[in-house]
């Protein structure tokens, strides 16, 4: 781990000038992520602004929605009473990630911000364009069966771990950030990037931004959500493909909304809009959910070890339906 | 004062390995054997629980410095630069050791090629400009603090000429190699013209398995702390090979044997891997250099780099069959991936040596050389793996012939050996089949594939053999001292890595002794103790018997020496006498008995000690030793994403006397558990490209965790082995074997797919 | 940069240690404090022997950079019985033999004492089937996926669970006191 300074933030103000202009500063949440890729030398950081002190509220808005806290951390979002009768898949999201230790320590903000598990991205002998630009990508060619089927580019095919994320994405979540120029806000799904040529460049942030809330939009149907991770072992791994998914039927039983998102499958939580809109107004059962399937994974394309995931995608997505179809609640 | 065994001495009632029984055995249930087999919980648990259990990396040392590894990143080379100088200027450097300022060493020597080899490789370590795997240390920092080494190292920079290398196995098996023998095994066994009677079988199997490469990640990282005074050297390991160990040191260092002690009371988890590699090598190394007291922790990754695993394997079995469900011909071949500097060729044609009745067989295994990390041995070398291909291809006969696969295994039970004629010591798998079959629920399970569901999930069950060779190594010593309160120590450097030896040996040194358990102490893990053997091939418990049996001899005959003519045990010889409720008594004669302390206090003695050597292992030669089993497993199987959970799993085994309930039925547990892993998640990922191990970590090399793992259920048939030590054969390994068919083979019976290829991960499934 | 003077509670204990900003919780007890008992298998958060409670929470403290935690109160395997006397739990793990090394113990039972006071305050697990309700039905699921964040190589997760399941009415009897 390289040598680095420590300083703590009182607010969110006082971190920002802390950081400003210092573009080998880091923000640290729980660290979780960040302390990691510190010991691996991947992230070399001379600064660490520590930002647990900021805001970790979880309040419900007057309007029905919920605005978190940045310093939330995971364990708290999950057990928040509005999320789990409000957000289900929220909460089964967050929970399905890491381990129980591990929810307690990380932030809802450094979630959002953690980087690939890819593993040629961790090991400095491998090949990365996103640790190196211009050094290759020994991923496309090598084992990449947890990488990405959409979004991918020649220059990189990793895929953002996150859960959380993917339940963001399905609920229009938006991200609220502050930052030397001020603050702003911008909408979880357009947070990160799609890898391109630059897959260094991960998310929309400025230099010295960070990010300070998350704000839930009210999804009255979302209460019929849920999420399903499917991953190499039944507890603590990475996703293979997840899905978080929340139905909203009409009397005639028609799909009148649906929010559909995917996880395990690109370099960002990937909305399945083309699903959502192929869907919409659609008999509620298994033909529909699959043929909105075979519409948000018709561009998908496998790599070495990763093909099956199409496959998977499609058939998780129509079990998800199916199960938040079955279930009157 | 100690008294010596004679060896060549065979006087009557001395144990004789494949002649007479241990006496222990004649004992059996009656008063002083009391405490065998019983449910004792392990006497360092209190320990353990208070984290008070000081591992090899907790020995604190007055200026200690920490050691942290750089790694070479190319399989095979040279190195043509080696910038260290940004490292030596970090702070709190105070060594950085590369070949150019490392002390001469030998090389190590390979395992089993000498009495003191130790050696997983036989290649010299950090003395030349030479690479030959990738991630092998190119460079050792020592700072006063683990953050500076771990700096420093990171900041080591290397360039490189590189060579040609072989890091495919699609490659490296195009020019194949015989070894000479397997383990002191033929490479070939041929019993008629199998492949000809598999042309001519009304039934036949014939298909190929494989098996990827694993590693043990034991959760204790490899770690050692060394210390020199003068040119004695003091080595805190965690290890399963003490006396091997210590002596390849001395040899590698050239000091005398008595020169070097190693000790390591506790090992966090070993299953093969906490062996002599080149991390405790370059700790002494670099401690002799900087003059200061090491501390070696590997990285997870280091442990990755440094530490082999176990190997690929490739595997044909072919079965021909009359219809009546007898074997015709039985086929076992393959092909492992290994180095040329190593001696583990993962035997994996072993389990089929010894299982079935065949009128013709072929067996013979090959290896294919790789520039690779020296591959090692892990759980059931051979039979973990070598039992997936075998059991898998009986289950396939016995689906293709219509009958149970318990049915069949009956059908092909031999009679003795198959393959060396000798005759079995103890064979109860059918009785283990039974009984396990029993308990599980076996006739629950539909023949047909696919017949059996709850909503999305597919249920199956399936059965596979388990079986591992009784081995007992010779050379191990044991000390036995007794005190005039009647407080008895024995000592042996032996291993418990978690296995249980100190607890068992407790109570195997109780029962043998006719004393309390409380009387007992067993002191283990330290070479300055007599000398050990090695807690391998599931061998440790029936060493330390041999050894334990031969001592004990030398302190009865002590003992009636000192008895002398007053005692009621005047003129009585070994032959006479047993050992029990604390004394020596008349086998035959109740009356006739003398305490152990009654005998010290007339013979005005304080103590006796007694120390003796295990007589060679005899019984190996003369009978077919094996461990047996049979698992039986429960999947569910989702017919949406493939998702593989075992929801339960019985193991009910054959492996002799029980020692302990507990810590045994623990054993036999851990190696289930293990072999699910084998069976569904754990694969080392081989990048052919450049050599490199891609998943280095425990997030990405998938262990079992809590939720993969259902309630377990042991049973056991305890029936002593007539010709092994306290009539109990090994259990460290047996539980693994077995268990990738039984889940494979369950899979079947849920979804009608078979998976040849480990692990069966949902893709294969979907 | 450099060495920080740092501030915990640790078992009870106050102490005052001058350590490498760059330092883990983990390492900090291990080689600064000499708390040995809490334990490194991975260091990257991957296998849960090095959990210990920070205020009552259990967390991986290799991941924990220790500067970040200055003023917190923390308890280490060494923490958890008393004048000698073992903790129910770790009396319960050696009577159904929740280990083989012992390694990964320590972690285990600090998880354990976490999670009794996680499912005490209601917080639910991915397993959990009404996240609606007061209070988690716990089942020997709720405890295996609890759980899974420490790994035992040896094997012993039967016994962990028998030995968790024993004690989990003491455990939160503690918790609440």
């Amino acid at each position: 781990m390289n040598p680095f300074s420590y300083e703590r933030a009182a607010d969110a103000a006082a971190a920002i000038g802390l950081a400003k202009g210092n573009a080998a500063a880091r923000y640290l949440g729980g660290g979780t992520n960040l302390v990691d890729l510190m010991r691996e030398t991947v992230e070399r950081p001379e600064m660490l602004v520590d930002v647990t002190g900021l805001p970790h509220g979880i309040e419900p808005r007057a309007d029905g929605g919920l605005l978190i806290g940045a310093s939330a951390t995971n364990t708290a979002l999950a057990a928040d009473s509005h999320v789990r009768t409000h957000y289900p898949l929220l909460a089964r999201a967050i929970l399905a990630g890491a381990s129980a230790q591990i929810r307690n320590m990380a932030t809802v903000g450094g979630n959002i911000l953690q980087r690939t598990r890819c593993r040629y991205f961790y090991d400095t002998a491998a090949a990365c364009n996103k640790r190196e630009p211009g050094a290759g990508c020994d991923a496309r060619d090598g084992f990449n069966r947890y990488h990405a089927i959409l979004g991918a580019s020649p220059a990189c095919v990793a895929t953002h771990p996150s859960d959380m994320c993917v339940a963001l994405a399905a609920l229009d979540a938006t991200v609220h950030l502050d930052g030397p120029d001020g603050p702003r806000s911008i909408a979880l799904a357009d947070l990160h990037r799609l890898p391109g040529d630059r897959p260094d460049i991960e998310t929309e942030l400025k230099p010295g931004e960070l990010i300070a809330a998350v704000e839930i939009p009210p999804l009255p149907f979302a209460r019929r959500s849920t999420y399903r991770k499917v991953r190499d072992r039944a507890s603590y791994a990475f996703a293979l493909v997840s899905v978080a998914a929340a139905l909203d039927l009409a009397e005639d039983g028609t799909v009148r909304d649906v929010r559909l998102a995917l996880g395990g499958v690109a370099h960002k939580p990937w909305r399945a809009s083309a699903a959502e809109a192929a869907l919409k107004g659609r008999p509620a059962n298994p033909e529909s959910f699959r043929a909105a399937a075979e519409v948000e994974l018709a561009a998908a394309t496998g790599l070495r070890d990763n093909g099956f995931k199409i496959e998977l995608a499609k058939r998780t997505i129509v079990a998800v339906l199916g199960d938040l179809t079955g279930d009157e609640a | 004062m100690s008294a010596h065994s004679d060896a060549a001495a065979s006087r009557p009632g001395r144990w004789q390995p494949a002649v007479t029984q241990d006496p222990l055995l004649r004992k059996h249930g009656a008063q002083g054997s009391g405490a065998l087999g019983q449910p004792v919980s392990r006497i360092e648990g209190p320990l353990k629980v208070q984290g008070k259990a000081r591992f090899a990396a907790e020995f604190p040392y007055e200026g200690l410095c920490y050691a942290a590894l750089a790694f070479s990143t190319i399989p095979r080379g040279r190195i043509t630069a080696l910038d260290t100088a940004a490292a030596e200027a970090a702070p709190g450097v105070v060594l950085v050791m590369t070949h150019r300022n490392a002390p001469r060493m030998k090389a190590p020597s390979l395992m089993m090629s000498s009495p003191t080899a130790a050696g997983a490789s036989d290649l010299p370590v950090m003395q030349t400009d030479e690479i030959h795997w990738n991630g092998q240390p190119i460079a050792v920092v020592l700072a006063e603090t683990q953050e500076q080494a771990d700096y420093a190292a990171s900041l080591v920079t290397a360039g490189y000429a590189p060579l040609p290398a072989v890091t495919s196995f699609d490659e490296a098996r195009k020019t194949p190699r015989q070894l000479d023998n397997i383990l002191g095994q033929p490479p070939v066994v041929e019993i008629g013209d199998a492949e000809g009677a598999l042309k001519g079988a009304a039934v036949q199997v014939d298909q190929i398995y494989r098996t990827p490469r694993h590693n043990h990640n034991a959760i204790e990282l490899h770690a050692a702390t060394v210390a020199w005074t003068g040119d004695e050297l003091r080595v805190h390991d965690a290890s399963q090979l003490l006396d091997l160990t210590a002596g390849q040191l001395a040899d590698i260092f050239g000091l005398e044997a008595d020169k070097v002690r190693v000790s390591s009371p506790y090992v966090g988890g070993g299953f093969g891997g906490k062996c002599l590699w080149d991390h405790q090598i370059l700790a002494c190394a670099a401690a002799k250099l900087a003059g200061r007291p090491v501390r070696i922790m590997l990285s997870r990754e280091g442990v990755f780099r440094i530490v082999g695993g176990r190997t690929l394997t490739e595997q044909r079995v072919a079965l021909g069959a009359s219809a009546d469900g007898r074997l015709d011909a039985l086929i076992h071949t393959g092909i492992a991936a290994m180095t040329a500097h190593n001696s583990c060729p993962e035997q994996f044609t072993f389990p089929t040596r010894h299982l079935y009745a065949a009128k013709s067989v072929r067996l013979a295994q090959e290896v294919a050389d790789m520039d690779m990390l020296a591959n090692t041995f892990m759980r059931a070398p051979g039979e973990s793996v070598g039992t997936f291909a075998l059991e898998c291809a009986i289950d396939e006969l016995a689906d293709k012939l219509g009958l149970d696969p318990i049915e069949l295994r009956r059908r092909i039970e031999p009679e003795k050996d198959p393959t060396s004629g000798k005759p079995f010591s103890s064979r109860h798998l059918i009785d283990a089949y039974e009984k396990g079959a029993e308990r599980f629920g076996w006739e629950r399970r539909s023949k047909a594939p696919r017949q059996r569901r709850d909503g999305e999930w597919l249920i199956g069950m399936g059965c596979a053999t388990a079986t591992y060779p009784y081995h007992r190594f010779p050379g191990g010593a044991a000390r036995i001292r007794l005190t005039a309160g009647g407080q008895v120590t024995v000592s042996t450097a032996v291993h418990d890595m978690g296995m249980g030896t100190a607890t068992a040996q407790v109570q195997h040194i109780a029962a043998r002794l006719g004393v309390p358990l409380d009387n007992v102490t067993f002191e283990y893990g330290d070479t300055t103790l007599p000398r050990g053997v090695i807690a391998g091939g599931s061998t440790q418990t029936a060493s330390i018997g041999g050894a334990v049996i031969a001592a004990t001899e030398v302190f009865v005959e002590e003992l009636l020496k000192l008895a002398g003519n007053d005692s009621p045990l005047a003129g009585l010889s070994l032959a006479d006498v047993e050992t029990r409720d604390g004394g020596i008594g008349h086998r035959d004669d109740a009356a006739r008995f003398e305490s152990y302390e009654s005998i010290l206090r007339r013979a005005g003695r304080g103590e006796l000690v007694c120390e003796a050597e295990a007589p060679p292992p005899a019984e190996m030669e003369a009978f077919s030793m094996h461990s047996y089993g049979a698992q039986f497993c429960e999947v569910r199987v989702s017919e949406i994403t493939g998702e593989v959970r075992v929801s339960r799993f019985l193991g009910s085994f054959d492996a002799g006397r029980i020692l302990n309930a507990k810590t045994a039925t623990s054993q036999f547990k851990g190696g289930i558990i293990m072999g699910i892993g084998l069976a569904l998640t754990e694969e080392t990922n081989f990048d052919p490209r450049t050599g490199r191990i891609v998943n280095a970590s425990l997030a990405d090399y998938h262990v079992p965790v809590q939720m993969d793992v259902p309630a377990i259920e042991i049973l056991y048939t305890d029936i002593p082995d007539p010709q092994a030590p306290m009539g109990a054969r090994g259990i460290g390994e047996i539980g693994i074997t077995g268990v990738g068919a039984a889940v494979a083979n369950a899979v079947y019976n849920a979804t009608g797919k078979r998976i040849r290829d480990l692990p069966i991960t949902l893709d294969k499934l979907m | 940069m450099g060495n920080a003077l740092m501030n915990f509670t640790i078992n009870g204990q106050s102490v005052e240690v001058e350590a490498d900003i760059r330092s883990s919780l983990l390492d900090l007890l291990r080689n600064s404090l000499g708390f040995t008992g809490t334990k490194k298998g991975c260091d990257q958060g991957a296998c849960g022997a090095c959990t210990v409670l920070v205020d009552g929470e259990r967390i991986n403290s290799c991941l924990a950079l220790a500067v970040q935690y200055q003023g917190r109160s923390i308890t280490t395997v060494e923490g958890l019985g008393s004048d000698g006397t073992l903790h129910p739990l770790q009396q319960a793990f050696v009577e159904h033999d929740g280990f083989q090394c012992g390694y990964c113990t320590p972690g285990q039972l600090c998880s354990a004492i976490g999670m009794a006071r996680e499912i005490e305050r209601n917080i639910p697990s991915v397993v959990t089937a009404d996240l609606s309700a007061d209070s988690v039905a716990v089942d020997e699921t709720e405890l295996r996926e609890r759980m899974s964040g420490n790994l035992c190589r040896c094997g012993a997760y039967n016994g962990i669970v028998e030995a968790i399941s024993e004690t989990l009415g003491k455990m939160q009897e503690g918790a609440r006191a």
